[in-house]
Formats: structure tokens, C-alpha cells, sequence
């Protein structure tokens, strides 16, 4: 038993290297960075982090992600929430092809999507807003959650929803009161899903905004190619990155290994 | 027992509207363009399948796509089998379940092109701790801007960091799964370590296995923004994998018509693999 | 085929056991003939299953010893042990067919093929599961599957034990009956010491020669079924086993006489021990009603198929018994009267009187 622990802890290590990297680069002036190879930071610096809290272009690149990547999770998990329960629940004409044709979406690899997204939401008028990231990403995020959720729900027995009919229950009051709190692990997981794959989404993202509704991501990009060698300023960003990700995964972490495994376990 | 009810198609119906605008017009624009030639000022010409045999008989298009099925496969036999013996060394509880499944996961919550970046001043000769490792401690000469080779190390280990922690999520959710009982009756039955691994475990891990391998092949088919980041698709061609070529002609040099012929090529490759992968391991299950 | 023999057995699953509450078994002294039919039975938590694995090698006791024949196996693993155990839910592996199922175990341990067709197909016969022996184990139905677990116990013809633990709880009601029946002729056949673990009375008493009756860690009474039912050593085993299960009523014992509600009660024989807390254990069935007796007034009737159950108030403390043919209605004042050579005194939970000669 002890001898096998290696390999988890290994592996641990292997995951935590990259970032411990990113993170002490963070802490490191500019100088110190091209002057040579140092493990820790000499001379400690929090510049790089202040640059980006008083930069605006900086800091409102959080804040559109944080945006658009919120109104993303909403949207997805409130339209999958009905249909993943219309497909754990009952038959209809077509409901395979539907299931499967909505899967497929989840294939589609994003670059074929960039250049028709761009004209999409030009000629709607929606270039360069929250909303646009937020609806394109719920093109592999909306088939993602109905898939999560219609897992979380074929565990639910059917007698539930019979025994809240009998008692009287209108449908949505059961479906708000009973069953979502039935299913609060499903909807956890599917949100946390959602956020995930439409934070670290950059490629669309990119392509849909501009100015006003920039991700960090982008900023980023635009400071490692422009600004020359600031890589103590992007591994600060980069490391700020991180921290949402964190956070949110603590909430899940005890549905983690059942949520990875969309519930079909 | 589901119940037949056409109403529910009322449930399915936002879903449906908000896929369908991102999915449907999309890929129709894609199809017109595919089919015509521009020379600017929304002028087409009709060209009828002239950019699918243009593409598929091209070089360029065959060198991308042989090295998206290298790197896919490279992927695949890498962190499938890796994924594997860590979940199975796994504890299976106690306090340090939540604080592996935790740190396992963050790799995965990192923006995509943050991880091509940190992966970049990681290797970064002089000033990356690899680089600086391999270069100068070891004495390996290690330059990913110069070496394909290296380059392609790169992208694979980079990988590895980001994804194997699915395969082991996945698996590990499969395994915890299986009662004491099976264990238990293994060992009455005199079962060797490696039979419980293929009678007992394997078995049990098969779905969330299937879904594992199918993440990972229609993920890293995909593949764009992390070798972008990093190598940029060099050096040369060396990394330049089908979607980092698709986003060159789309958006680099603008040619709609065999960039949307690409297109419908590669999803329709996605798709035939995936659903080719999907049939073959749960073909089993429906004997 | 072996005697087992369990001597000065103790287990806590805590490192550091302090007081007997820490224990899980609290010292087992028991002696498994070789051959018998045993039921080890028990409300859930009362350490049965603790036990059983302890017996298969799955635990290792914190104290004590294990034998099998005289030879000590307390540190042996399970796969040297020469034991089978049937699990709860059936354990078939899914990926192989019922064949290969079962020869599996005499695969592990190398034994020859042209043996192993012949255990199998032997096995088999005697399972009646011929017909499927080259169907995937996975596609079995909850009682095949079970079938099947057992048949990998039986097909070793070196088992010293068979153990069973629930290994009804998943099946159908109607096919619960088969696979009992099933299991006893199997018994007969094979002569292989069984042990058999449920918390089902009906399934310990049909099954079983020899009963063991579990509470809290501690071995309250061996018997066969009959013994358990007529003198229960325990006012656990009286009230566990029977339907309804044996009155116990508060009495006071003053000079070698007792009192209930204030009424002089007969005993099967003389008492024993001292001081204590004392109760009178009678089973429904040995309480008749009459003309004369301890007063009492009926307070609910509850008509079970071929008896009713009446229950009487002597005073503040209910009193059941079993009335076959005309009943009092509700309310009615009645006379009860105890059978004296089946009314007992309990001390302490313990049974504390000598047996009526």
C-alpha cells in the first residue's frame, strides 16, 4: 500500500511543477527574470500583480470572462435543465436523433466555428458583447449539461415524480421544489462544467470580441506578442487565471470523481 | 419504463433553438462558402466540389492531418494506460482522496492558452526550470524553437500535464464503484493481482472508460489554442496540426472556399472516428 | 471437509480498543462441527458479518484464535484457507460465461483441465444450470447469478466452510423458497460444513441444524431451532425469534416467590442467582385465556390468518397471547392463564430458572 502511494504522489508533483513555475515568475522583477536561472524569487516583487489591478484593460479582462462565462453557466444549465429531464423522463418522435445529433455539437472542433461565428454575430449585431461568448459557447456547453443532467436524473426514480402528482403537485412546483433539490449534485456538477469549459475556451472567445467585451485570455495573447518579453506580467496574469478555476472546484469537490464521470456511475 | 409524450419536445425546445442558431447557420455558411470562390466584394462564383478534391489531394492538407492522427494517438496511448495505474494507486479514501482529486483537477480549469504560456516559460532554455535543467544541468541540448523533435516532447508532455487527470477522474469514479464484495470473493477465489485487474476492474471501468477515450480523442483532435500558444505550430511545419492550419487559411490568408472545405472535412472526420470508436467498445454490450 | 474452532475471539475495528463498547465481537468461543448446518443469526450490527469474515480470512482478529482441524489458520489469507463465501449480492465476473465462472477458482490453483470439465459439469448438474453454461454471466437473471457465486464455493472439492452472507436479500420472494430448498439438498449432498448468515428467522430456523443467535457482539444461545423456541436461554433470543416474540413482563421477586401486577406467579422450576434486575418470559402461545387467572381486559385484536393475537392488560403492562377459535372483543374483561412449565424468570436478561423435572 505504501509503495504504490508513489504514484499518485509523482504524478502530483509532475501537475504542480509547471505551476509552482508560473507562480514564482509572478513574484519575479523583469531583471531577475533575463539576468539568469533562480528557484525562488530573490528579490520579491508584488509590481506585476499591482500592474494588473490598476490597468484597466488588464483588470476588466477578468471581469468580461468572469461576465460572459457566467452568463454562459446560467443560460446552459437553465435550457438543459427541462430538456435533459424531457429525455430521462419520457419517449418522443426523434428523441435519439435529437440526443445524438445534439452530442455531435460537442465534436465540432471550435476553429471550424471561428470565421461563421464572426459573421453570425456581426450581422446580428452582437459583435464585441458578454452575451455573444455566452450563446456561442453554449454550443458544447448546452449538449455537455443535458448530457451531465439526464445522467444525475435516470438516477432519480420515476415514483418520485408519480407520489408528487398523486399528492397534488402542479408540474413546476414539483420540479422546483422536489426535484431540483433532488438533483442539486447533477446541477452542481453540470455548473461547474459549463464554467470550466467556457472559462478556459479562448478561441471563439477571441474571435467574437474586440474591446468592449475582451476576455483576459485575449489580453494576454496581445501582451506576449506586443509588449515584448513582460514575462513576469503575463505569469502574474496567468497565475490570477487560475485562482476562479480553484475556487470553484473546493465547491464540487466531493462530487468531482462522480461528476467526471457525468453521472453514469 | 419511459412514457411516449410528444409534448416534451416543449422541454426540448430552447435547447433545440439556441443549438440549432449555433450550430445550424453556422455550418451552412460553412457548406456555401465550401462550394464557391470569391475574389472579394461578396462576389461568388459557383464551384461545386472543386475545394474538397483540391484539399484532400493537397499536401499541405495530408502532412496536417497525418500529424493530428500521430499526435492523437501518441495522446491516447499515453494517457489512457497513465490514467489508469494512477486511479488504480489511488487511496480510496481518507483525507487525502479530496486533496488528489482537487489538485489533480486544476490542470483542467487553467485557460487553454494560460497553459500553452506556462508551458512556455516553463521550457524556456536559460529562464524555464525545464529549460534550464535539460540544458544546463543535464546537458541535454533542448531548444523547442529550433528542434522539432523537442517540439513535439513538448506538446505531448504538455498534454499529459493537462488531460491524463481525466482519464484518471474517470476512472477512478469507475472503480470506487465496485463493492468490497468483489474484492472479497477475488481473494477466496485465489485471483492474482493482474486477474482482478482484468475480471473485476477492467469490466467495471468500461463505460466511463469509453467516455474517457472519447473526451480525449474528439478533444485532442481538436486541439488548438495550447501547441498554438506554445510552438505556434513550428518550428517549420513540424507542429502545425490540422486546426492550427484550418485557423492559417480562415483567417490568415482569408480563403474562405478551401478553408470551408476543410472544414466540413475535418468535422466530418471527428465525427466518423468518434463514431467509429463509440460502436467498437460498446459493441459488447448489445450481443 | 474440517472442524472449525473459534477460542477467546475478540475484534474492534479501532486501533486502540478501551472499554467492550469499542468491540464489535466480544469474545467468541465457539466450536463449527464438521458437516452441520449452521445459521448465525442476528438484528443488522450485531457483528455476524464481522465474524463471517473474520472465519474467511477477510479480517484478522484483534484476539484470539482460529482453527480449522486443530491447526491454527489465524494468519493464513483467505485464499489458503480452503473457504467459500457467497456474498450478499451476487459476485459473478461479468465478462466471463457461467463456464469459465466457475473454473475459475480451480484455474487459480492450477488444477488439470480434464478435472476442472469434470467439477464443472458436475457442479453444474447439480446447480440445473447446464443450459447456460456457455451464456455470459452478465446476462443472468438475480437468482442464476446467486446460483452461480455458489456453485465457485461448491466446486472445490477441498472447501473446509461454505458461508453465506444474506445471500437471499436480493431475490425475488417467490424464488427465495427455491433456492432454500435448493441450498439444503445441496447440504445433504455435498456434507460441507455450511454457515449461513441472516438477520430472517424463517430463513435461520428452515436452513439450519444448529442456530447461533447474535446480539452486540456476544453469542447468546446455540440450539436447535426447536430449543430457541421453547426455552430461550435469553429474553433477546425469546423476543428475536417466534411471531409475536415472547412476552417479557416486569415482576418482583421476593423470597423465592414472584409477583406480576400484584398477582403470585408459577414458575417451570426452581430459581436461581440473586438480586438483579428480574423479568418473567411466556411465549403468546403458552398464554390461554379462561375463566379464571390473572384479570385482565382485551385491549386490541389483530386476527394473523390461522390464530388471532390478543393483547391483554394485567394492570399497566400488555400481555399477548395466541387464541385459536372464538374471541373476546375489544374491551372485554378476561382471565389469563400462564402454562407453568413454559413460564420462566429472567435476571439480568438471562434465564434464571431450572428446567421443571
Amino acid at each position: 500500500m505504501r509503495k504504490r502511494a508513489i504514484i499518485p504522489i509523482v504524478y502530483i508533483l509532475f501537475l504542480l511543477l509547471p505551476i509552482y513555475w508560473l507562480v514564482a515568475m509572478s513574484f519575479k522583477t523583469t531583471n531577475e527574470i533575463l539576468s539568469g536561472f533562480s528557484l525562488f524569487p530573490q528579490t520579491f516583487t508584488l509590481e506585476n500583480y499591482r500592474v494588473i489591478f490598476t490597468d484597466p484593460t488588464w483588470y476588466w479582462g477578468y471581469i468580461n470572462s468572469i461576465i460572459y462565462v457566467s452568463l454562459n453557466t446560467v443560460i446552459s444549465v437553465c435550457v438543459a435543465l427541462p430538456a435533459a429531464y424531457a429525455f430521462s423522463r419520457y419517449r418522443f418522435l426523434g428523441d435519439k436523433q435529437l440526443f445524438f445529433w445534439l452530442l455531435t455539437n460537442r465534436m465540432a472542433p471550435a476553429a471550424v466555428f471561428a470565421l461563421p461565428f464572426f459573421q453570425l454575430y456581426s450581422s446580428v449585431g452582437l459583435f464585441d458583447t458578454h452575451i455573444a461568448v455566452a450563446l456561442a459557447h453554449c454550443l458544447f456547453n448546452i449538449p455537455l449539461a443535458v448530457w451531465i443532467l439526464e445522467g444525475f436524473m435516470g438516477g432519480i426514480p420515476k415514483e418520485l415524480d408519480e407520489t408528487a402528482y398523486v399528492d397534488g403537485y402542479s408540474f413546476p412546483r414539483f420540479f422546483v421544489t422536489i426535484f431540483l433539490p433532488s438533483i442539486k449534485a447533477g446541477v452542481g456538477v453540470a455548473a461547474f462544467f459549463c464554467f470550466m469549459f467556457s472559462w478556459v475556451e479562448l478561441l471563439l472567445a477571441k474571435t467574437l470580441t474586440a474591446v468592449a467585451a475582451k476576455p483576459i485570455a485575449a489580453t494576454m495573447t496581445k501582451t506576449a506578442s506586443s509588449a515584448g518579453y513582460e514575462l513576469g506580467l503575463l505569469a502574474a496574469a496567468g497565475t490570477l487565471t487560475i485562482i476562479p478555476g480553484a475556487i470553484v472546484i473546493y465547491f464540487v469537490r466531493n462530487y468531482i470523481a462522480r461528476g467526471f464521470a457525468l453521472g453514469r456511475v | 419504463m419511459k412514457t411516449e409524450n410528444q409534448k416534451a419536445w416543449f422541454f426540448v425546445l430552447p435547447v433545440l433553438l439556441l443549438v440549432a442558431f449555433n450550430a445550424l447557420v453556422p455550418i451552412m455558411t460553412v457548406v456555401n462558402y465550401s462550394v464557391q470562390e470569391t475574389f472579394g466584394n461578396n462576389v461568388f462564383f459557383w464551384q461545386g466540389l472543386d475545394w474538397f478534391e483540391q484539399i484532400l489531394r493537397s499536401d499541405r492538407f495530408q502532412a496536417a492531418l497525418g500529424r493530428q492522427f500521430l499526435f492523437t494517438f501518441l495522446i491516447l496511448i499515453i494517457e489512457v494506460p497513465l490514467g489508469i495505474i494512477i486511479a488504480l494507486s489511488m487511496p480510496r479514501k481518507g483525507i487525502w482522496v479530496p486533496v488528489c482529486l482537487v489538485t489533480m483537477a486544476l490542470p483542467m480549469l487553467i485557460p487553454w492558452n494560460v497553459v500553452g504560456a506556462m508551458w512556455n516559460i516553463f521550457t524556456l532554455p536559460k529562464i524555464g526550470l525545464l529549460g534550464y535543467f535539460l540544458n544546463d544541468v543535464l546537458g541535454i541540448a533542448y531548444d523547442m524553437t529550433q528542434n522539432p523533435f523537442a517540439a513535439w516532447v513538448t506538446i505531448i508532455t504538455m498534454d499529459v500535464w493537462h488531460w491524463t487527470s481525466l482519464v484518471v477522474l474517470l476512472s477512478y469514479a469507475g472503480l470506487v464503484s465496485i463493492p468490497d464484495a468483489y474484492y472479497q470473493a477475488a481473494k477466496i477465489d485465489g485471483a492474482s493481482p493482474w486477474k482482478v485487474f482484468r475480471y473485476i476492474q477492467l469490466p467495471k471501468m468500461k463505460t466511463v472508460l469509453t467516455i474517457a477515450i472519447l473526451l480525449r480523442f474528439m478533444d485532442s483532435f481538436n486541439i488548438y489554442t495550447e501547441p498554438f500558444v506554445l510552438t505556434g505550430g513550428g518550428p517549420g511545419n513540424s507542429t502545425t496540426l490540422l486546426s492550427i492550419d484550418l485557423v492559417k487559411i480562415a483567417l490568415g490568408q482569408f480563403d474562405l472556399g478551401p478553408a470551408a472545405a476543410m472544414s466540413l472535412i475535418y468535422f466530418a472526420i471527428t465525427l466518423l472516428v468518434s463514431w467509429l470508436f463509440y460502436t467498437l467498445m460498446t459493441k459488447d454490450d448489445q450481443q | 471437509m474440517a472442524k472449525i474452532t473459534l477460542s477467546n475471539l475478540r475484534h474492534s475495528y479501532l486501533p486502540n480498543p478501551g472499554g467492550a463498547e469499542d468491540y464489535a465481537l466480544k469474545k467468541i468461543d465457539l466450536d463449527w462441527e464438521d458437516g452441520g448446518a449452521y445459521a448465525l443469526l442476528g438484528p443488522s450490527g450485531c457483528g455476524k458479518s464481522t465474524l463471517l469474515n473474520i472465519i474467511s480470512g477477510l479480517l484478522t482478529p484483534s484476539e484470539g484464535r482460529i482453527l480449522f482441524d486443530g491447526r491454527d489458520v489465524t494468519d493464513l489469507p483467505p485464499d489458503q484457507r480452503n473457504i467459500a463465501q457467497v456474498f450478499q449480492f451476487p459476485v459473478i465476473y461479468d465478462t466471463m460465461t457461467v463456464r469459465e465462472n466457475l473454473a475459475f477458482p480451480l484455474r487459480n490453483r492450477g488444477v488439470a483441465e480434464p478435472r476442472i470439465a469434470e467439477r464443472v459439469a458436475e457442479i453444474a448438474t447439480m446447480l440445473e444450470v447446464q443450459d447456460m453454461l456457455d451464456v455470459r454471466a452478465s446476462h443472468l437473471s438475480p437468482d442464476n447469478k446467486q446460483k452461480i457465486s455458489m456453485g465457485r464455493g461448491l466446486v472445490r472439492d477441498d472447501v473446509n466452510v461454505v458461508m453465506f452472507d444474506e445471500p437471499l436479500t436480493v431475490i425475488d420472494p417467490h424464488l427465495k423458497w427455491k433456492l432454500r430448498s435448493k441450498l439444503k439438498e445441496l447440504h445433504q449432498r455435498v456434507r460441507a460444513t455450511m454457515i449461513y448468515v441472516t438477520h430472517d428467522q424463517t430463513e435461520a430456523l428452515t436452513f439450519a441444524d444448529q442456530v447461533v443467535v447474535m446480539q452486540d457482539g456476544e453469542i447468546v444461545q446455540i440450539g436447535t431451532p426447536v430449543e430457541l423456541f421453547e426455552r430461550p436461554q435469553h429474553t433477546f433470543v425469546g423476543h428475536f425469534i417466534g411471531s409475536p416474540g415472547m412476552n417479557v413482563l416486569p415482576v418482583t421477586e421476593t423470597g423465592g416467590k414472584v409477583t406480576f401486577e400484584g398477582h403470585a406467579i408459577v414458575l417451570e422450576g426452581k430459581i436461581t442467582g440473586a438480586n438483579g434486575n428480574t423479568e418473567l418470559g411466556i411465549r403468546p402461545e403458552f398464554v390461554a385465556l379462561s375463566d379464571e387467572g390473572l384479570p385482565a381486559h382485551v385491549r386490541k385484536v389483530s386476527d394473523v390468518g390461522r390464530h388471532c393475537v390478543v393483547e391483554a392488560m394485567v394492570g399497566d403492562t400488555a400481555v399477548k397471547a395466541v387464541v385459536e377459535g372464538d374471541v373476546p372483543g375489544q374491551g372485554a374483561a378476561v382471565h389469563l392463564n400462564f402454562r407453568a412449565d413454559q413460564t420462566r424468570l429472567y435476571r439480568d436478561g438471562w434465564i434464571a430458572t431450572e428446567m421443571g423435572t
